[in-house]
């Protein structure tokens, strides 16, 4: 497979464009004696088909991280690209657009407009993009069957447990054909089975081209990712790569089967 | 030990020869812990001395099969109802590596745990994908079964390792000379927090 080179990105030649790029990002946060460095030269790419998990100790920039691939925050110096493009110079029209047609985004406390019921929330995107609110609808439809929850659709937020509010979340930031897909915790309010569930979703959407990027603190989870990256004080201190790892269990790979 | 019980159970089952085990414990377990037949002759040989097995014959190609005796199904609902027993905890290299870091001057413990994390992570995630496999199996075999379970104990394990070495981390942070008497509550909070819903698993 094509995937050790995309997650290698060192295969010299043609080299995939990233779908995100956080380059050279600092963020900082307050002034004088209150100044905070959330981020301090982080530089990351995610190419398509890769599911990245980003794990660290609270406070060490993990959500900021996000935020700024998000196009919700702006960095203090450095450049974020998304597809290529450099949210830094858009207008704030385009950046909206950017945002809504190219990037899904699951909030940790969900988000979701509780006037509207689960399927409008998970429409409203794409609406607001144009499409009929009939073609809205039936994606809205589709992506609630996808998270297992179809029938949700004509309930409202305050009407849905945590767990059923996250998983609208998620559907509503994989509507559509966005390629990339920030995820804050996504699993948090879900019960084990569940938060697996999500996650063999959100790792689907990377197999089939997305690119993903997960904050997560349980290590269960990260352990979906292709790639799990460890920051400490706003700097990426470590990363792990497994595809191209010599597998721990090589011998169950091809595991006796008694006939 | 496992593997006594383990060829217990498989015969359990009805008679089967020594290769015919091998195969049969490797695809329940993953082949995690891997056994070779020499192993499984000499446990079955054990068996026999003590009553639990007996030989059942031979087919035409000269396999030599076991079955279980009375005192063997006896000793195998024993294993069963009895709690495999948690009170002296293996000896872990691990553990013991960080009690040595700690204590040894010029060690840099920080470093040490990262790399260990960084390790057991990729572990973590090796595990992860052939869950993920699994899960995409044929369901409703008894040995994708047995073999998911025993994949998800590693995984529990491992990420327990993970979590421990956060904590070790945290705990370090805490004593680092100089910062624990000043102010300890401060020191607390500056250190790397873990939140509170991680203790939800």
């Amino acid at each position: 497979m094509s995937t050790t080179q995309l997650t290698g990105g060192q295969s010299g030649g043609a080299e995939p464009v990233p779908v995100l790029h956080l380059a050279e990002v600092t963020r900082v946060h307050g002034r004088g004696a209150a100044e905070v460095q959330a981020l301090r030269g982080i530089d990351l790419r995610v190419y398509p088909g890769e599911l990245v998990a980003v794990m660290g100790p609270s406070g060490s920039g993990k959500s900021t991280l996000l935020t700024l691939a998000g196009g919700l925050d702006t960095p203090s110096t450095g450049e974020v690209l998304v597809e290529g493009v450099a949210l830094g110079g858009l207008s704030r029209k385009r950046l909206a657009q950017v945002r809504r047609r190219s990037i899904g985004y699951v909030f940790q406390d969900y988000n979701l407009i509780p006037a509207l019921t689960a399927a409008e929330n998970i429409a409203l995107p794409r609406e607001l993009d144009g499409a009929s609110s009939r073609a809205a609808r039936r994606e809205a439809l589709a992506a609630l069957a996808e998270m297992g929850i179809a029938e949700l659709a004509d309930r409202f937020p305050d009407d849905m447990s945590g767990g059923q509010q996250q998983r609208v979340a998620i559907a509503r930031a994989l509507i559509g054909d966005r390629r990339l897909v920030l995820a804050d915790e996504p699993t948090g309010a879900l019960d084990s089975t569940t938060g697996e569930s999500v996650l063999a979703v959100l790792r689907a959407r990377c197999d089939a081209g997305a690119a993903g990027v997960m904050v997560t603190h349980e290590a269960r989870h990260a352990a979906w990712a292709d790639r799990v990256v460890f920051l400490r004080d706003g700097r990426m201190v470590d990363q792990t790569t497994s595809r191209d790892a010599a597998s721990l269990l090589v011998p169950s790979a091809t595991r006796p089967r008694p006939t | 030990m496992s593997i006594r019980h383990g060829l217990l159970a498989l015969l359990d089952q009805g008679p089967r020869y020594g290769y015919q085990l091998r195969v049969e414990f490797e695809s329940r377990t993953g082949a995690t812990w891997p056994l070779n037949v020499g192993q499984v002759y000499t446990t079955l040989g054990r068996l026999e001395r003590d009553g639990l097995v007996a030989p059942h014959g031979e087919d035409e190609e000269g396999h030599l099969f076991y079955a279980v005796t009375e005192a063997g199904r006896a000793e195998l609902r024993n294993w069963f109802e009895t709690p495999v027993p948690r009170n002296s905890p293996p000896r872990d290299e691990l553990a013991i590596k960080l009690a040595m870091a700690v204590t040894v001057p010029g060690v840099d413990v920080a470093a040490v745990v990262q790399s260990q994390r960084r390790h057991s992570m990729k572990a973590l995630q090796d595990y992860t994908r052939l869950k993920g496999q699994a899960l995409n199996g044929d369901e409703g075999r008894q040995e994708d079964l047995a073999w998911l379970l025993v994949l998800e104990q590693l995984i529990f394990q491992t990420e327990a390792e993970i979590r421990w070495l956060d904590h070790c981390e945290t705990r370090l942070a805490q004593r680092r000379p100089g910062v624990q008497s000043a102010e300890p509550p401060q020191a607390a909070e500056a250190a790397p927090g873990r939140p509170k819903r991680r203790s939800r698993i």
